[in-house]
């Protein structure tokens, strides 16, 4: 077999290539499931089920998502500056612990009032929190990638001592959790007596606000085009650094929200297993969307459904939900995969 | 030679060592070879004449099995060549020379030209043999070049030495040059030349593709012309001309703007001693004294490396000299950036299109703004004005001759042409003073080099003095109203170029001449 190039893309093509390669994802799956020793048919009814099959099946998956839109974003907008931070989980940290500084009766504000401040603490915690390995990167050419990932621990053992230490609950009999966000700040559910909460509408908004500033503000061309090829951007004349801060701020800002997401809607106080990796699994669900921020919502809901599903899965049929682990993988993988062969005809001889 | 069984049997009436039959590609719509036969015959060179995308690359990449061939197949020495296998091509004895080299640059030329052919599991590598059979092939045909050196550390010219030495050490005897001259100064190009005509007296043979008509008609046997996929001529290079094969080569007689002589506007752009290190403490622009009036196009000649990329760095504003002075409009320029200069009035075409002047994943409209994109024509509050930016683009697309391209095309798959008439669209909607044009006509074809001429001479009746850097003299020629050359950061004395000969400039070059030292040398009369 060879590849050619295409001289042109048809469109269809750009859709079917990431769904026939999430389709071979699950073939492959069902080989697991089967060595796994249970039937194919009734496992993956289960997941779909698990994932889609009811209300409270629904309102979860979408649940999971809110925050995996948040660190998505963030990971594709700053991709596209080509600027790799992998800081997700930290910025996301950082933002739980503004919002928890704030929000558990520092300041007491009317909910229209106290929400947005609690997003926009979380998003400035978040932002700024990046700042730092990206003024590294510019004055000292110090790989950012080293510096995101690490200060990821830095900032998870700081939320450690706190919660340990002087935010400690009294009242939480010896566990380390910090107070609850006040009534005030804490998203309300969008279903009666399911968990989904405001928070995956504010994901929705700004995942909208992400690809309209990416696609019809200056800074936003900006940002694509230092990020395609930052050589001709400078030599264009625009402001490569400032370009750099600009994303740093926007992604960890998304990053920190999401913190602030699963702190005032799900869990209402800061514990330190408020993210399940969140920060880690959002650069899969940005490449998942081929980096674009509308996608970004369908790819998030994505890898939330079959989470979700391969926990029902593994309930129904005894089998491990490391499954699911294996599947966003294989998806991922085929999928970056599959832009090869848009990009490229096979042929045989 | 050694070690290579010449299987071509000579003389008049042989039959050729090459033989394509019928040879059709398409690419989905587009057919880049349709039904083209040609042989080669033994001890020839032929030359594979067309413009961009007329199919010689694609052509050469079915001969050397990267492409299979829709239709046709394609006999060496006689024996039908299996398809898609460069395994079988290299067997066959042909051997490839591709524009962009395929060496690796941590490694020695030895190591270069040995990969591959060795065994996979050896107790030891008989590294003697092949450095004599290396030094043998190398004398033999002029390819002086020391093994053991790391292609890194090497010349653009001795890396194709290593690329022919790879193919003749895999025993090839006929060679296929894509595009050899495009990397090369002149002097490298005659040794090329030289070489070339060495291995055909030997009995090897060899294609040469190009699309400089000089290079053809000097070096070639025989010449193939290819247009828009078809072969359109086959002519001993005895029995045609220039004129004929650019008429063939493009369909059509081609018009070359003319300059027509204007009176001279005020000074421009002004260099006064102007040295320019590099981190190394190396002059690359060692007291340059440079003046640049409007009306007027000032040739800047002489062999890559010698300074142009720091004195096109200094325009663009990407550098500030050490010491001299810089003045643009009479203003001094203290602080450089890109914007700075577009401010005083600086239009810039960068040298490498690709790497500098657009950004191919960005559309042709998105390409159009990228200097503009924060004016007030462009840009609201931070945001983009759509409809603008598309009208923008529409009639510059129109009023531009961009073709293949509407506003939403990705610039990436525009020809070189095209992408550079994006370019010059861009810089020349802003009026600019002052335009520096970095090698504007490099890798263009005849009909695209023509119309960046002629947008030039545009500019230039319009008032805008343009500084014109080009390795290729003979456009310097006919395009500019002096000629000065660059050599180790020094400029000469600027002639009128009706006062300049081929013969002074390349002895200039290579530095042979007087070269100014100090103030008032500029060449104008004034």
């Amino acid at each position: 077999m060879r590849l050619e190039p295409r001289a042109h893309v048809p469109f269809w093509l750009n859709i079917t290539a990431p769904l026939g390669a999430v389709v071979l994802a699950f073939a492959f799956c069902a080989l697991l499931i089967l060595w796994a020793g249970a039937p194919i048919i009734p496992a993956y009814t289960a997941l779909v089920k698990g994932a889609f099959g009811s209300t409270f099946a629904l309102t979860e998956t979408l649940t999971r998502a809110a925050p995996l839109i948040f660190t998505g974003l963030a990971a594709a907008v700053a991709f596209r500056a080509k600027l790799w931070n992998i800081g997700g989980e930290g910025q996301l940290y950082a933002g739980a612990l503004a919002a928890t500084y704030f929000g558990t009766g520092l300041v007491t504000l009317p909910p229209y009032l106290m929400i947005p401040l609690l997003f926009l603490v979380g998003a400035v915690a978040g932002g700024l929190l990046l700042l730092v390995p990206v003024i590294l990167k510019l004055k000292l050419r110090v790989d950012e990638v080293v510096t995101t990932l690490l200060l990821n621990f830095v900032v998870l053992l700081f939320a450690n001592y706190l919660l340990f230490g002087p935010w400690k609950d009294p009242l939480a009999m010896g566990w380390p959790q910090a107070a609850p966000i006040i009534d005030e700040g804490v998203l309300s559910p969008l279903v009666p007596r399911m968990r989904l909460h405001q928070g995956f509408i504010w994901a929705i908004a700004f995942a909208v606000f992400a690809w309209a500033f990416i696609r019809f503000t200056k800074w936003g061309f900006q940002i694509r085009a230092v990020g395609y090829n930052p050589e001709a951007a400078a030599f264009a004349g625009m402001p490569i650094g400032a370009t750099v801060l600009r994303t740093a701020l926007l992604s960890g800002g998304l990053a920190g929200m999401a913190g602030v997401c699963e702190l005032a809607g799900l869990k209402g106080y800061l514990t330190l297993d408020i993210s399940p990796g969140f920060g880690y699994t959002g650069i899969a669900v940005a490449m998942l969307a081929g980096l674009h921020p509308l996608g970004v919502i369908a790819s998030a809901i994505f890898i939330a459904a079959i989470y979700n599903g391969a926990d029902a899965m593994s309930r129904a049929m005894s089998i491990s939900n490391y499954l699911a682990d294996v599947l966003t993988a294989t998806a991922l993988l085929l999928v970056l995969a599959s832009v090869l062969f848009v990009r490229f005809r096979p042929r045989l001889r | 030679m050694p070690e290579v069984k010449d299987t071509a049997p000579q003389g008049a009436g042989a039959q050729p060592v090459l033989r394509l039959s019928g040879i059709t590609k398409r690419f989905g719509g587009l057919t880049a070879n349709d039904a083209i036969s040609l042989d080669l015959k033994s001890g020839e060179i032929l030359a594979l004449l067309g413009e961009n995308g007329a199919g010689k690359t694609t052509l050469m990449s079915i001969l050397f099995g990267h492409y299979v061939a829709d239709e046709g197949h394609i006999e060496a020495f006689g024996k039908r060549l299996s398809a898609g296998s460069p395994k079988a091509a290299i067997a066959a004895g042909i051997g490839m020379v591709h524009q962009h080299f395929t060496l690796g640059e941590n490694l020695t030329v030895l190591d270069n030209i040995v990969l591959g052919t060795e065994p996979l599991l050896a107790p030891r590598r008989n590294t003697a043999k092949a450095r004599r059979r290396i030094a043998e092939l190398a004398e033999h045909f002029g390819l002086s070049v020391d093994p053991k050196r790391l292609v890194r550390d090497l010349s653009v010219g001795e890396r194709q030495r290593v690329e022919i030495l790879k193919a003749l050490y895999r025993g090839a005897r006929v060679l296929i040059l894509d595009e050899p001259t495009a990397v090369l100064a002149p002097q490298e190009v005659e040794t090329l030349f030289t070489t070339l005509k060495t291995m055909v007296a030997e009995g090897l043979s060899i294609i040469f593709i190009s699309h400089k008509l000089n290079e053809v008609m000097a070096v070639a046997d025989r010449v193939a012309v290819l247009r828009l996929g078809k072969l359109v001529g086959d002519f001993p290079i005895a029995e045609t001309s220039k004129e004929a094969l650019a008429e063939a080569m493009v369909g059509h007689a081609i018009e070359m703007p003319e300059r027509k002589p204007q009176p001279l506007g005020p000074v421009v752009l002004q260099l006064a001693g102007v040295t320019l290190r590099n981190e190394q403490g190396k002059a690359l622009l060692d007291e340059l004294h440079l003046l640049l009036c409007g009306r007027e196009i000032l040739g800047i000649a002489g062999v890559s490396g010698n300074g142009q990329g720091a004195l096109a760095a200094l325009i663009s504003g990407l550098a500030l000299p050490d010491e001299g002075a810089f003045e643009i409009l009479g203003q001094p320029v203290k602080e450089t950036s890109p914007l700075a200069m577009q401010e005083h009035g600086v239009g810039r075409i960068p040298e490498d299109r690709h790497a500098t002047g657009v950004i191919g994943d960005l559309s042709v409209e998105e390409n159009l703004i990228l200097e503009a994109a924060g004016s007030p024509r462009f840009c609201n509050l931070g945001f983009l004005k759509g409809g603008v930016i598309r009208r923008n683009a529409r009639e510059k697309i129109e009023r531009f001759d961009i073709r293949g391209a509407d506003p939403t095309t990705t610039t990436r798959a525009l020809s070189g042409g095209n992408m550079q008439k994006v370019i010059l669209a861009r810089v020349l909607s802003e009026q600019p003073k002052v335009i520096l044009a970095n090698q504007p006509t490099r890798g263009l074809d005849v009909g695209a080099a023509a119309k960046v001429q002629e947008l030039l001479f545009e500019a230039r009746a319009e008032g805008a003095g343009i500084l014109l850097i080009s390795e290729d003299l003979e456009e310097l020629l006919q395009v500019s109203d002096r000629i000065a050359v660059l050599y180790q950061g020094r400029l000469s004395t600027p002639v009128a170029v009706e006062e300049a000969d081929l013969k002074t400039l390349g002895l200039l070059m290579s530095g042979h001449g007087e070269f100014q030292r100090q103030k008032g040398a500029h060449g104008h009369a004034a």
